[in-house]
């Protein structure tokens, strides 16, 4: 499926969420995420399927101030 | 030492993680200031975020993450919901930005955004102007502590507004305040604790200094004095001279 993955065009297989942080290699990473805007906790993206044209939005920790 | 939603912090410096010249100088810089708290941020995952994850474990003082960047009440509340679950904590230093050239806060988006996540569990840090009705409301959405800016984001220009601090200290004397933004020198810093602030939060001023250790060690020395100060309860300042020296006794020599 065609999504977009932090801004950018992506094609990932899926179904779910965690499938495709899987796919990109952040199954186990310390990740936070949102899906069409809306926050998607840790234990609701093995749940939450994937669809075409979703914006999937994928975080982690950085520098701040 | 200053206390926050119940939490008693070791040092009133609260200490940015941006902008250091290497991660190595960024741990040596909170080593030499003693700060009390690592304010964070969360960004895209482009690699390094794990990375950067295990250093600010390795300080071993409490994080506050933020929602810099965020101009709407929607993008902010929806960060620090990420924001919590990727650092662990309620604590969220909350930023809603109206103006990119001074980054001066949206004080009713702020308002807003406050009122929700509060709602929601969260221990809300509002990035905010000194304005006393603002920060009145913000005390009303459910926040326990207040983050004035002294300047600008970055400017290091200091107290802009060193009147509107006051009044705001005098307003509030029960509620934790602390300077967020605008410090340049360790002598802005002391000021705001003379002042009677609990807290001064910087970054560039220490992560864009020549030497940033040198720099977070002076901060740090700077913010205690000023704490020790207000608590010595300064001398009135006056207009007309005032001899320290005794005229009693003085010789007639004339």
């Amino acid at each position: 499926m065609k999504i977009t993955l932090n801004g950018a065009p992506h094609e990932l297989s899926g179904p779910t969420v965690q499938d495709a942080l899987a796919e990109i290699g952040l199954a186990e990473a310390r990740v936070a995420t949102a899906l069409n805007g809306v926050f998607l906790p840790a234990d609701q993206r093995a749940l939450t399927p994937l669809g075409d044209g979703d914006a999937l939005e994928v975080v982690a920790p950085m520098q701040g101030g | 030492m200053p206390q926050f939603y119940g939490t008693t912090i070791d040092s009133a410096l609260m200490l940015g993680t941006a902008q250091y010249p290497s991660p190595a100088v960024m741990a040596q810089a909170f080593q030499a200031s003693g700060a009390g708290i690592a304010t964070v941020s969360l960004r895209r995952e482009g690699g390094g975020g794990q990375d950067f994850f295990r250093l600010i474990q390795g300080l071993g003082i409490p994080l506050l993450p933020n929602t810099a960047g965020c101009h709407s009440v929607r993008e902010a509340v929806t960060t620090a919901q990420m924001a919590r679950e990727l650092f662990g904590t309620p604590w969220i230093k909350l930023e809603v930005i109206r103006d990119d050239d001074t980054l001066c806060p949206d004080v009713v988006a702020l308002i807003d955004a406050a009122r929700i996540l509060s709602q929601d569990g969260f221990q809300v840090f509002p990035y905010c102007t000194e304005d006393l009705s603002v920060c009145g409301r913000l005390l009303e959405a459910g926040c326990e502590v207040l983050m004035p800016w002294g300047a600008p984001i970055g400017s290091g220009r200091g107290l802009n507004n060193a009147y509107g601090l006051r009044s705001l200290r005098a307003h509030f004397p029960q509620v934790p305040l602390v300077v967020d933004a605008g410090i340049g020198l360790p002598s802005h810093a002391a000021q705001a604790m003379e002042l009677g602030y609990d807290a001064v939060l910087l970054n560039t001023a220490v992560a864009r200094a020549g030497d940033p250790v040198a720099m977070a060690r002076a901060m740090a020395l700077a913010i205690e004095a000023g704490r020790l100060a207000h608590a010595a309860q300064p001398i009135e300042a006056r207009d007309m001279a005032a001899p320290s020296t005794p005229m009693l006794g003085m010789a007639v020599l004339a």
